[in-house]
């Protein structure tokens, strides 16, 4: 506890609060993928989320001097900022969920909670995320607590946007963006992980996209549609 | 051995790429070679496995624990790939493309390859990525059938496992942020490493990813509350995909757990990851015993009852006792041949009568003259009945429980079993036992309709008979009757070699298999506490 006092007493430096901010905005982009009324926009706020953390792997490469991590920043920005979202893209516009018969783009109505409600929530769960693991106090070698804290925060808004949202889309977003949270994670927790590991990760995230891929089209398929409402014949 | 290894890692890649070009009677043939030859070569490892750890080229590494899990899958690669030439050959016309029957066979062996490789690595972070491969392979069969059920189960099942796996992720992460704090920024997640410096450490940091990778690898594994997804992708897979998941995924899954649970018994002590089991164990059994009562598809029966087996292992490993641990490894092969068994048992009975609805079958052992008896010597077998493997495992557990004085888990872990076995037990010897409906004869044919329709009515087998009354008896007349016999031999060579190594094991397990299991028990730090 000590040590948390210590940590909120002294000023932060530049690079802490500089990585803070950074990790607020993984966080505010997650809220925004919570409430994103269009397909093609949920799709662009995972890119923009998907940047900051290669921003923040910069970052650290740069004040820590840890060179594969340029090398993870790279493969990182151009996976999940411009490939992922890519793919994404042209798939939901294959099934014409982008552009095409406007009642397939949004899918604004597919919350199982009201706004307050759900956003709530989101919330409580975000301070509950946030607390819960400062209170087990670990210390990060290269970025502040903070950061860690925030990034629990994403993972658990992540899970509630997957268990809130009835479609396929969402829930795929919301997988990713579980992702996202966990690789901020080991962005705080464990840079030094070992590139090739880091990459392999990477490569599993491809083919799961793929694969997610394939589902959300069967299910298209299938349902003509992108909710899973329907998806109840299976219980018990 | 090293060879061993690597040809081991390479064959079933090879035979999954062979299957994606091959003209098909090359591909069920390599498939079926494949799935022995690797079983084979399992058997060649094991023998040294029980003496010694085997590593190799830094990442690949044998021991006492991972050989008996790559035991189980060996053993249900074989048997399913056999029981799949029968499976694929016996369904009806233009039931699957040539091209989704590729892709079957190519998957098949995909999935076999991944849950190989996953025992055989060293290193915890590609562990989980062997895991999370083969998430994504089943996922893609159990999405085969191309019926809405398939898909909806495919979507929650990868949908679930992903996430879950997202959190056996950040276990993985807070593994490596545990062990960085002793061995500096660049080692590699080797759990050799950290299991050196485990007393060293930080206590906080490994509780969390202990709790992490019970749940995210629980998830895979179909521990209570994270099961959901478990019955419906085992109900709606192909019978032969239904049998690797139950078998040997979830086994898998649980090898992985108890990886962690090593690191983590080592750092702190076993008593907190036993009581960690204890709770998703003791919730597993309980909530699936019950709902082995009153299930209406033969598949989602077995389903729970895997749900069940698994919070048994849990419950094993929470008890720590020598006797215990060695029985939880029994019963990892024991409930691979058995669970096995009954899915291809199933299968059979369901490729028979057309239907997964345990209430209009009926008369397996009138049906199939072998495959009949075989389910039911598979119920008996799951049901931990003497003389097969899993009485002598779950009597060991029992024993390892009563052993290290937890009276009240051992008492209830008798309690649920018994209970499961009677719910389960209901519905099978229903389904083999009850006489067929009234064989269709002319003799119903000339009969007034309107006795006619009370009878077929009577009989829900037949739902186009109780769907059109007034044709019944047409349409009754030109279905195929059901005639006595097997549907295909290759469906019977598998679940009888699982039947005699089920009774091998209970009877008189090999003299090496007990060398292997007290090294890996010794691994698993049984008996200090």
């Amino acid at each position: 506890m000590a040590g948390i006092v210590a940590a909120a007493v002294a000023a932060p430096s530049a690079l802490a609060g500089g990585a803070d901010v950074i990790a607020v905005g993984v966080l505010l982009a997650e809220f925004g993928m919570f409430r994103q009324a269009l397909f093609r926009d949920q799709v662009r706020l995972y890119a923009v989320q998907s940047a900051l953390i290669s921003a923040l792997a910069v970052v650290v490469a740069a004040t820590r001097h840890l060179p594969d991590l340029y090398v993870l920043a790279a493969l990182s920005f151009a996976l999940k900022t411009v490939i992922v979202p890519l793919v994404l893209r042209r798939m939901l516009r294959g099934i014409g969920a982008i552009g095409g018969d406007p009642r397939w783009n949004d899918i604004a109505g597919s919350h199982a909670l009201g706004v307050a409600g759900a956003v709530l929530i989101a919330i409580a769960v975000a301070a509950f995320g946030f607390f819960s693991v400062a209170a087990l106090g670990l210390a990060s070698p290269v970025l502040p607590a903070t950061a860690l804290s925030i990034s629990l925060a994403v993972i658990l808004v992540a899970f509630v946007l997957m268990i809130v949202r009835r479609d396929v889309i969402s829930q795929a977003i919301g997988f990713l963006s579980l992702e996202n949270g966990v690789s901020l994670t080991a962005l705080v927790v464990a840079a030094g992980l070992p590139l090739i590991l880091e990459v392999a990760f990477l490569f599993d995230l491809l083919v799961a996209v793929v694969v997610f891929g394939l589902l959300i089209r069967v299910h298209h398929g299938r349902a003509e549609s992108m909710s899973t409402a329907e998806l109840t014949s299976l219980r018990g | 051995m090293h060879a061993v290894m690597l040809v081991l890692l390479a064959l079933p890649l090879a035979a999954a790429l062979i299957c994606l070009r091959a003209p098909l009677p090359v591909t069920r043939a390599v498939t079926a070679l494949a799935g022995i030859a690797s079983f084979a070569l399992v058997l060649v490892l094991l023998p040294a496995a029980a003496h010694r750890d085997i590593g190799y080229l830094h990442v690949l590494r044998v021991d006492a624990l991972s050989i008996v899990f790559m035991l189980a899958t060996g053993f249900l690669y074989a048997a399913v790939a056999v029981y799949s030439i029968g499976y694929l050959r016996s369904e009806g016309p233009g039931e699957h493309s040539s091209r989704r029957t590729r892709q079957l066979w190519a998957g098949l062996n995909l999935f076999a390859w991944a849950m190989l490789a996953a025992p055989m690595t060293s290193n915890l972070a590609l562990l989980w990525v062997a895991i999370e491969v083969t998430t994504v392979i089943s996922a893609l069969l159990v999405a085969i059938e191309d019926t809405d059920g398939a898909a909806e189960a495919a979507w929650k099942y990868v949908l679930l496992a992903s996430a879950g796996l997202a959190l056996a992720l950040l276990a993985t992460i807070f593994a490596y942020y545990a062990g960085a704090h002793v061995l500096g920024q660049s080692y590699d997640l080797g759990f050799t490493q950290l299991l050196a410096v485990a007393r060293r450490l930080p206590h906080a940091a490994v509780q969390l990813m202990f709790v992490l990778a019970v749940l995210g690898f629980g998830t895979k594994m179909g521990l209570v509350p994270v099961h959901t997804w478990l019955p419906d992708a085992h109900s709606e897979a192909p019978t032969p995909v239904s049998a690797l998941l139950s078998g040997s995924l979830l086994a898998v899954s649980f090898y992985a757990i108890l990886r962690f649970y090593q690191v983590t018994a080592a750092a702190l002590g076993p008593a907190f990851p036993r009581n960690v089991l204890l709770v998703f164990g003791a919730a597993s059994l309980v909530l699936s015993m019950l709902y082995l009562f009153g299930q209406r598809d033969v598949k989602r029966l077995l389903a729970y009852s895997s749900v069940e087996h698994m919070g048994i292992l849990a419950l094993g490993v929470s008890f720590g006792a020598p006797a215990a641990l060695a029985g939880v490894l029994l019963h990892v092969l024991g409930h691979a041949a058995a669970k096995g068994n009954a899915f291809m048992g199933a299968g059979v009975l369901v490729r028979k009568l057309r239907t997964k609805q345990i209430g209009a079958i009926r008369g397996g052992l009138d049906l199939l003259p072998w495959s009949g008896p075989l389910f039911l010597l598979a119920l008996f077998a799951l049901g931990a009945m003497p003389p097969f493997g899993l009485f002598r495992s779950e009597f060991e557990i029992v024993a390892g429980g009563l052993r290290s004085g937890s009276y009240a888990t051992a008492a209830l872990l008798i309690v649920a079993v018994t209970a499961a076995f009677l719910g389960l037990a209901a519905s099978v010897t229903r389904m083999l036992m009850l006489p067929l409906p009234r064989p269709r004869t002319p003799a119903v044919e000339r009969t007034p309709a309107a006795e006619r329709v009370p009878a077929t009515a009577g009989a829900p087998a037949d739902g186009r008979a109780a769907a059109d009354p007034a044709t019944g008896g047409v349409t009754l007349a030109a279905a195929p009757a059901l005639t006595r016999g097997e549907p295909s031999a290759w469906m019977v060579v598998p679940v009888a070699a699982g039947a005699l190594a089920l009774l091998w094991l209970g009877v008189h397990p090999p003299a090496v298999l007990d060398e292997l299991f007290s090294r890996a028990v010794a691994l698993l730090g049984g008996g200090a506490s």
